[in-house]
Formats: structure tokens, C-alpha cells, sequence
């Protein structure tokens, strides 16, 4: 969560100086702005994730040296997921709270011709990208663990194209479907890389031991 | 609210940042417990490399290294798990504050300043206003560098006793009367009809069981939960009664100043522990906050003066041999209750000598102690000060950003990843740390970050409905 907010500190302090730069009235330099900021930010993110990487290999490398049997008593994947959840707490924490403070205040959503559903596909694109990033933690993870730069390449590009799509709003469809494909991909890329398989599903559902 | 120095001390003395003697203890005795467990084991694989040193070097140089090993080891387990322990309460602590200050208007009315900020904030320019927070931060600081000053002299020649009248004083003010004022203005916000009787009664049954919890004994998590309270109460005054330069510009001082009296050798914090160490006796338990604190509670008590006093010694030291001086015991009790008291409680009960016998018995009884006392259990201590002042940051933010919730959460992380690299500095250096200033640093620079930064970009990115 650190992470992810330091990331988002330092993107934000990247946005504000352009547009101090800039000229505060034209409307569509504006919108590019903020379309760089969201990119830039995306890419920090992504960045800050390698970074946090970077960290918890030196802890567990530190944990192995000195345990007594050789392993540490946390797993790189469990790191991963947490690493994952905290990302993913954390941005939508700030996403979505103060639309909550607000909602519980009096007043009418879209009076002034803006869409109805503003709360609703606010939540629902907030809980895919907590979602997005739990699995992007474990697929980015596993793709330094083996060295494996395309599944890095794929989770950085993925998120690009989310926060894209979130630039047709408030043409939803266009921004929700895709997120929510997106998601069961990389749920079931990160559940098979994790080691499941359809058995352990099909055992799970039918609750056999 | 003018009248506040009876009080004041008790928040300064909570600068006493991290307390160590019971966790150095604590690490010595956990070494020695592990010693005994992985000597036997590891001396049975190294052994046949070792025949051809001499064997007593060998083994010195094994428990040496063992000794360092198992250090580090167990700083690392159990580092974890005091983490924790001092997540929650700082957590709690936090969202009390920010609740109140999230409902309860009163803490964010301006309703005139304490004496000892008398530069008003109020004026024409920015100039006179910074020259006037400089000038308030600077009397606030010298009047607690004065206290604290004063309260080391009074430990250094054992003035108990003022000492404890003092702590007692402010716990009585801050229990009655600050939350006799934080009740009605709650209940004012809810439109609560309240009569006078049971609030009398709330009140009083409130106050008398916190001193007791407090300064006496009581269950351990009613204890936290009173210590909790109390730095959220003491929070909020500050938060009310401090002008908003003032505020952050003590926050950032007293960081440096936690700095500068713990570290240094002749900072009269870092003498306050050195002194309590010498003497062997724990700092006052009205300003520290214990993650676990042994104490025997609910015993079958025939003799409970000296079961008091028998508990007090095992937790000192497990190895201690059953015959200590009664001149240690009075000291290791309570930090310190003098002759007098003794006297009086002999008058009162009868003679009781701690003698090696009734300890003795006492320890063969079954006692729940014994439980708590596993080297896993010994907990870490905060002081109390250092929870308020993480409350105020929190809670400044909370009433006075304009990002509001996102800045309170900014902050929120940032001290808690502060305490994380606090402890973990701690379990590296081992010697009391001050608590202060890496989570003040990291809260203030993300307060005024995400306020002035962030908070543009996000109400942008909402209101377009972008998402990153």
C-alpha cells in the first residue's frame, strides 16, 4: 500500500507541474494532460510493483539465511498476493472514499446531465481494478521469479488498457466489459499459475477432500 | 480552557518513546531459553568438526555465534508480531480521533487558544502569521523541554512521590473532566437528552476504574483500552486548541527534539531510561503503553502484598533466585512506593514479610502468569506521547484537508509504515529509540503531498471518471 502510494505521489507531483505549465483554460490540452498522467501513472505503478519486488526478495533472502531448515516461513507467491492486495486496497481506497463521503450526503446524482449510474459503475470499476491488481501481483511476481519478461510486459500492458478504456466514460460499455474480461483472464492465468487446475476446482465445488 | 499544565506533563513524559529495559530483558532471557534448546542440536552436528579444536573453545565460540544467530532470528519472528501488537492500538487511537473529529463539531470550532500558544494566527499578513506560529511552536517546546527537564531531576533524586502526585493529578483531570466535556459534546451532536445523575455516575464509575486500571493493576486489555482513551482525549484538546501553522510546525520540532533527547548521551529521555534501567524498575505505567504487562490478577489471595511482590520479581528475571533484598522489592514495586507506604499497609494488613517461603509458595502456585510470561509474549512499549501526537497529525488532517478522506489514509499509512521502520530499527539497535520522528517526517510529508498534490489529480480523475 506504501508502494502504491508513493507511486501515486510522485505521478501526481508530475501531473500538477504540467499543468502549472500550462495554460489552465484550454479544455482539451487539459483532458491530455490528465490522459498523460493517468499513462505515466500506470507505468510508475508498474514500476513501484518491480520495485517492491526488489525489496521482498532481499527480506526472504535474509529470512533463508537465518532459518534453521533453509526456508522461509513465507513464500514468494504469498507475497505476491499480498503484495497484490495491498496495491489493489490501496488504490481502491483512494478511488472510491471520498465518492462514499459524499454519497452519504443529501443530493441527486447526474442533475446536471450527467449519467445516473455514476455511483453504481463507479463501484463496480473500482472492485474489478482491486480485483485487476490482487492478480497482476501474482502474475508479476511470478514473471521476475522465472524471468520471464513477457508475462511482465503482458500484466504492464493490461493495466494500460484498462485505465485506457476508463477514457470512454461515460460510455460504460465500453469501459466495464472489457475490465471485467480482462479480470476472469487473469484470474484464471494467476489460479493456474498458483497451482490450481480445473480438478482442484471441480474437487473444491463438489467439496471433496 | 485555560487551566492545562497539570496535564501537559503527562503527555511530554509520553515522548518516552520506546521503553527498553523489559524488552532487553526480554531478548536476554529468550536467548538463554533458545541456548538451551539449540545447543543441544547444533552441538550435535557440528561435532565431528570440531574434534580437533579444543573442546570448551569450541563450544564458547558456538554459544557466541548461536547467540548472535538466535538474536537475529528472533528479532525477525517475533519482530513481526510486536508490530502487530502496536498496530492495532495506534490504529484505534487514530480512528477514535478521527471519528470524533469526522462527527463531533466541537473539535474543529475555533474557540480561542491554550496560554502557552498566546500569538493569535488571525492576521493580515502571511508574514505575521508565520512569525506568530514560529513564535507560539517555539514557547510550546521550550515549556516542554522544561517539564521534561524537571521531571528527570525529580526521578534522578527520587522524588516519587511528587512524581506520582503529578501523574495523578493529570490522569484524574484528563479522566474526569476532559471526558466529562467529550460526553456532552457528543451527546450534544446526537441530540441525546442526558440528566445530570447519570452522568454523574457514568462519569465517576469511568474515572475511578481508569485510575485504578491505570495506576494500580486491572486487566491488561482494560488498561490499554483506558491508555488508548486517554491519548485520543488528549489528541483532540490539541487538536481544538492548537491554530493550524502552530500545529504542524510543533509537530515537525518536537520530532526533532524526540531525536535529539533520546539519542543523545546527556538528553534527559535518554537519561530517564538509563537511570530506570540502572535502577532496575519499570517507568511509570500512567505513561507507557504495554503490549503485555504481567501482572497477577483474580489469584487466591491469602497474602497479596507478597504474591504482588513475588509476580513483580518473576517477571524480571525467571532465573532470579528465590532470596532478593527487601529493599529491591520496594523499589521494583510500582516504581517505587516509599517506606511510608509499606509502613502504612503493614498497619493496615498486619506485618507481611516477603519472605523466600511465601514467594516460593507463591510461584508453585498454578498461576496464569506463568502462561503469559513465554519469551514469545514479552511485548513492546510506547509511549504514550507519541500516540497522541500521530492522533493530532491524523487528526489535523482529517479536519483541515481538502482532500479530506485521502489525505487522512495517506497519513494513516505513512505513520504506520513510520512505526514498521521504527520497530524494525529497534530490533537492529536494541537500545530505546525514539518513536517519533520517522513517522512524524513521513505523515507530514504525505499530509502536505496528497493535499496539494494528489488531491488535484484525483478530484480530476473523478470527475472525469478515469481510473489509474
Amino acid at each position: 500500500a506504501f508502494f502504491w502510494l508513493v507511486s501515486l505521489l510522485l505521478s501526481s507531483l508530475i501531473w500538477f507541474i504540467a499543468v502549472k505549465a500550462s495554460d489552465p483554460r484550454d479544455e482539451p490540452l487539459q483532458k491530455g494532460l490528465l490522459i498523460f498522467g493517468v499513462m505515466f501513472s500506470v507505468l510508475l505503478q508498474e514500476a513501484f510493483r518491480f520495485l517492491y519486488y526488489k525489496l521482498l526478495r532481499k527480506a526472504i533472502e535474509g529470512l533463508v539465511a537465518l532459518s534453521e531448515d533453509g526456508c522461509s516461513p513465507i513464500s514468494i507467491q504469498q507475497m505476491a498476493y499480498v503484495a497484490g492486495v495491498g496495491f489493489g486496497l490501496m488504490s481502491g481506497a483512494f478511488s472510491m472514499i471520498n465518492l462514499l463521503a459524499d454519497a452519504l450526503g443529501p443530493g441527486t446524482v447526474g442533475i446536471h446531465g450527467d449519467s445516473q449510474l455514476y455511483f453504481l459503475t463507479s463501484a463496480f470499476m473500482t472492485m474489478v481494478l482491486i480485483f485487476l491488481h490482487t492478480f497482476w501481483g501474482i502474475l508479476f511476481f511470478h514473471g521476475c521469479e522465472h524471468r520471464r519478461w513477457w508475462e511482465i510486459v503482458v500484466v504492464v500492458v493490461m493495466h494500460l488498457a484498462v485505465s485506457g478504456s476508463t477514457f470512454c466514460n461515460p460510455l460504460y460499455v465500453g469501459s466495464l466489459v472489457p475490465s471485467y474480461l480482462l479480470m476472469a483472464v487473469a484470474a484464471a492465468w494467476a489460479y493456474i499459475l498458483s497451482g490450481g487446475s480445473a480438478q482442484n476446482l471441480r474437487r473444491f465445488l463438489l467439496c471433496k477432500s | 480552557m485555560t487551566e492545562l499544565s497539570a496535564h501537559l506533563p503527562q503527555f511530554q513524559h509520553g515522548q518516552l518513546t520506546e521503553n527498553f529495559p523489559d524488552n532487553h530483558l526480554s531478548n536476554t532471557n529468550d536467548n538463554s531459553e533458545r541456548r538451551r534448546h539449540d545447543n543441544s542440536e547444533r552441538r550435535r552436528n557440528d561435532n565431528p568438526e570440531s574434534e580437533t579444536n579444543g573442546q570448551p573453545q569450541n563450544s564458547i565460540q558456538q554459544v557466541v555465534e548461536q547467540d548472535e544467530e538466535d538474536d537475529e532470528e528472533l528479532t525477525l519472528k517475533y519482530g513481526a508480531k510486536h508490530v502487530i501488537m502496536l498496530f492495532v492500538p495506534v490504529t484505534l487511537c487514530m480512528v477514535v480521533v478521527v471519528a470524533t473529529i469526522k462527527s463531533v463539531s466541537f473539535y474543529t470550532r475555533k474557540d480561542g487558544q491554550l496560554i502557552y500558544t498566546p500569538f493569535t494566527e488571525e492576521t493580515e499578513t502571511v508574514g505575521q502569521r508565520a512569525l506568530n506560529s514560529i513564535l507560539n511552536a517555539a514557547i510550546m517546546i521550550s515549556v516542554i523541554i522544561v517539564m521534561t527537564i524537571l521531571l528527570v531531576v525529580l526521578y534522578k533524586y527520587r522524588c516519587y512521590k511528587v512524581i506520582h502526585g503529578w501523574l495523578i493529578i493529570s490522569s484524574l483531570l484528563l479522566l474526569f473532566f476532559f471526558s466529562f466535556i467529550y460526553l456532552g459534546e457528543v451527546f450534544k451532536t446526537y441530540n441525546v437528552a442526558m440528566d445530570y445523575i447519570t452522568v454523574a455516575l457514568m462519569i465517576w464509575n469511568f474515572g475511578v476504574v481508569g485510575m485504578i486500571c491505570i495506576h494500580w493493576k486491572g486487566p491488561l486489555r482494560l488498561q490499554q483500552a483506558y491508555l488508548i482513551m486517554i491519548s485520543a482525549l488528549m489528541a483532540l484538546v490539541f487538536i481544538k486548541y492548537l491554530p493550524e501553522w502552530t500545529a504542524w510546525l510543533i509537530l515537525a520540532v518536537i520530532s526533532v527534539y524526540d531525536l535529539v533527547a533520546v539519542l543523545c548521551p546527556k538528553g534527559p529521555l535518554r537519561m530517564l531510561v538509563e537511570t530506570a534501567q540502572e535502577r532496575n524498575e519499570t517507568l511509570f505505567p500512567a505513561l507507557i503503553y504495554s503490549s503485555t504487562m504481567i501482572w497477577l490478577v483474580n489469584m487466591a489471595e491469602e497474602d497479596p502484598e507478597a504474591q504482588r511482590k513475588a509476580s513483580k520479581n518473576s517477571t524480571y528475571d525467571k532465573q532470579a533466585p528465590a532470596n532478593q533484598t527487601r529493599n529491591e522489592d520496594a523499589e521494583a514495586d510500582d516504581g517505587g512506593f516509599s517506606q511510608e507506604w509499606q509502613q502504612q499497609r503493614d498497619n493496615r494488613i498486619g506485618p507481611i514479610e516477603s519472605t523466600p517461603e511465601s514467594r516460593a509458595a507463591v510461584q508453585a502456585l498454578p498461576s496464569n502468569s506463568q502462561t503469559s510470561e513465554d519469551p514469545e509474549e514479552r511485548g513492546v512499549k510506547l509511549g504514550l506521547g507519541d500516540f497522541i501526537f500521530y492522533s493530532v497529525l491524523v487528526g489535523k488532517a482529517s479536519a483541515t484537508a481538502s482532500g479530506d478522506w485521502n489525505t487522512t489514509l495517506a497519513c494513516f499509512v505513512a505513520i504506520l509504515i513510520g512505526l514498521c521502520l521504527t520497530l524494525l530499527l529497534l530490533a537492529i539497535f536494541k537500545k530505546a529509540l525514539p518513536a517519533l520522528p520517522i513517522s512524524i517526517t513521513f505523515g507530514l510529508v504525505f499530509y502536505f503531498a496528497t493535499d496539494n498534490l494528489v488531491q488535484p489529480f484525483m478530484d480530476q480523475l473523478a470527475f472525469h471518471q478515469f481510473y489509474i
